[in-house]
């Protein structure tokens, strides 16, 4: 038996022993054929997912950083601009408006949905225990399962002229601040956010419960002892105990909020004007519409890095202190 | 728990003021539906004369059935190939420790946070030259593209956990890494592979940019793609918009309710790797 020929590394293996792990290691510094073997049918499970991922997804994300530099009309010869959409996208009004628009959205697709959402679970778990709880969540939670198109479609029907909300307001009285939501200047960016806020609350709600339940109920017991309220509980053991949940629900929310594109589209069109245009939206009308694509990509790209740049530290804040 | 009776009941309050914010909307797309044909129903109201036959009409005017089929056939065309594909990645990335392991796992990540409206653009451009744009595939194949880097993460995530020796037991017993992975690894990796199915097949139904830009044809689309196409036909028709819609949603309601558990549970774990 000798190193060379491969098969000893094998019948060692077989005895569970703490040094099994340096003895696979060394036969790793020294590739035998068969190890190499081994190496290249790995490569082959990992190349179906690798190949689609790099025509599907890489090649595409690279021609958009690469489109993003002409001035293209989707059907003539394309014109190098270097980093003029560039320039266009940070300078023009429309265009910073569309990604602050995103920004704005970032209120209602998060901070509501994640503030309201504990509220909601520490209400569950302190309150209704019991059926109306189990109900609660499932209910809650219904928004997320459907199309955003399909909440889009819902919502503009509450949300019309002659809808429910406009109905419930006549009826106590308050006809004056009837309007069509989401066609008015005034109110269609927020009409657009709280359809986010509907979606995404459950989301969250069902999150954080299950965060809460791997807080020590021992904690609990001691804020008991020593008098705390509601409140107090909830600021001292409640929240920092849910602090990696809470950057989970942040993390995903802020991206639904900046990758905006289905509800808009259905509901308002990013109208009126561009009173609810959001990056997502406007790259699909730049680019199939006003046939700008250097334009288009130019803003994909920010939107791109926008989001990475947000949820980097968000990982970083809930990962590392949460540990 | 100590609980006083105020808090108890202003609690209990808020769950029903918001469940009843979470239902109404659907309640009053029903009765809407249930109006004469064209005209325009003030919110919440009992029509005088329930119209059943909107949805019959939703239905055929609509081609229900060839578009419910057209959904069901992209999920089928989708979910199976990025399951397997991803778990095969998943397994040698987390299991063999294939050398590069960590490079690759860290370009797969890459990949979860980019928005699909960042590709959407080339994807046209590219199909197009391809020729699959306008089909079923021009939904199908980048989807599974854009589903590998959580499927791959995800599948790590759990093959990373495994004891090496259950792997190593079935080497000295003479299986070959093929039958490693389908005899040994599949079955023990059931429970992540199904919640990822779970999570695709929703995701699937519901995904509608790629449907918009990459498939002209409303037929050849996904729930979510048909339902936009919908709204605009229906644009002045609001009693028939909410029954067609009420028909599409039914499906995905229904098999909320009946695997609600395991719904929720598979979104949960989603987005928290996520």
């Amino acid at each position: 038996m000798n190193a060379a020929d491969g098969s000893m590394p094998e019948t060692m293996i077989d005895r569970p022993d703490p040094q099994t792990d340096r003895q696979r290691q060394s036969r790793r510094a020294l590739p035998s054929r068969k190890a190499r073997r081994e190496h290249l049918l790995g490569w082959l499970f990992v190349l179906p997912a690798l190949a689609v991922y790099a025509v599907f997804v890489l090649l595409p994300l690279a021609l958009t950083v690469w489109y993003s530099l002409f001035r293209w009309d989707g059907f003539n010869v394309p014109v190098w601009v270097g980093l003029a959409n560039y320039e266009n996208v940070l300078t023009d009004p429309d265009l910073l408006n569309t990604i602050f628009n995103a920004f704005r959205l970032i209120f209602f697709f998060s901070f509501i949905p994640v503030t309201l959402g504990l509220v909601v679970a520490s209400v569950i778990r302190r309150s209704a225990t019991g059926s109306l709880g189990n109900v609660a969540r499932t209910v809650l939670f219904l928004p997320q399962v459907i199309p955003l198109v399909a909440a889009g479609i819902v919502w503009s029907v509450v949300l019309s002229l002659s809808g429910i909300l406009n109905q419930s307001l006549t009826a106590i009285g308050l006809e004056g601040v009837t309007r069509a939501w989401l066609g008015d200047f005034d109110t269609a960016l927020a009409a657009v956010g709280l359809i986010g806020t509907w979606v995404l609350l459950g989301l969250c709600t069902v999150l954080l419960l299950t965060g809460m339940t791997k807080i020590d109920p021992a904690l609990y017991e001691a804020a008991r002892i020593d008098g705390a309220g509601a409140i107090q509980e909830f600021r001292a053991i409640t929240v920092p105990g849910l602090r990696q949940e809470i950057g989970v629900c942040v993390t995903v929310t802020v991206i639904a909020a900046l990758r905006s594109f289905d509800i808009v589209y259905v509901t308002t069109g990013g109208g009126p004007g561009l009173a609810t245009m959001v990056p997502g939206l406007d790259i699909y009308v730049l680019a199939f519409q006003a046939r700008a694509v250097g334009v288009a990509s130019a803003l994909a790209v920010v939107l791109i890095i926008l989001i990475l740049v947000l949820i980097l530290p968000i990982q970083y804040l809930s990962r590392e202190k949460g540990a | 728990m100590r609980v006083d009776r105020r808090e108890l009941y202003s609690g209990r309050l808020l769950l029903i003021v918001l469940m009843a914010v979470t239902i109404v909307p659907f309640v009053s797309m029903f009765t809407t539906a249930l109006h004469p044909s064209g005209s325009v129903p003030q919110g919440l109201s009992w029509p005088s004369d329930p119209q059943w036959g909107n949805f019959i009409t939703a239905f055929n005017t609509a081609n229900m059935t060839t578009l419910m089929s057209s959904s069901v056939f992209i999920v089928l065309l989708t979910v199976p190939i990025s399951l397997v594909i991803s778990t095969m990645a998943g397994f040698a990335i987390g299991l063999l420790r294939i050398p590069g392991a960590s490079w690759l796992l860290l370009l797969f990540v890459f990949g979860l946070t980019l928005p699909y409206e960042g590709i959407v653009t080339p994807l046209y451009y590219l199909e197009r030259q391809m020729g699959i744009l306008n089909g079923r595939l021009a939904i199908a194949l980048p989807l599974t593209a854009l589903y590998m880097p959580f499927a791959v993460y995800w599948m790590r995530a759990h093959f990373i956990t495994m004891p090496p020796e259950i792997s190593e037991a079935a080497r000295v017993d003479g299986a070959g890494t093929w039958d490693l992975f389908w005899k040994i690894h599949v079955p023990l990796a059931r429970p992540p592979i199904v919640s990822l199915g779970i999570l695709m097949t929703v995701w699937t139904w519901n995904q509608f940019v790629l449907a918009l830009v990459l498939v002209e044809d409303p037929n050849q689309r996904t729930a979510a793609g048909i339902l936009a196409a919908f709204q605009g036909h229906y644009a002045t028709d609001i009693p028939l918009l909410c029954a067609g819609s009420l028909l599409i949603l039914l499906p995905t309601l229904i098999v909320f309710v009946a695997f609600q558990r395991q719904v929720i549970a598979a979104l949960l774990q989603g987005s928290v790797k996520g």
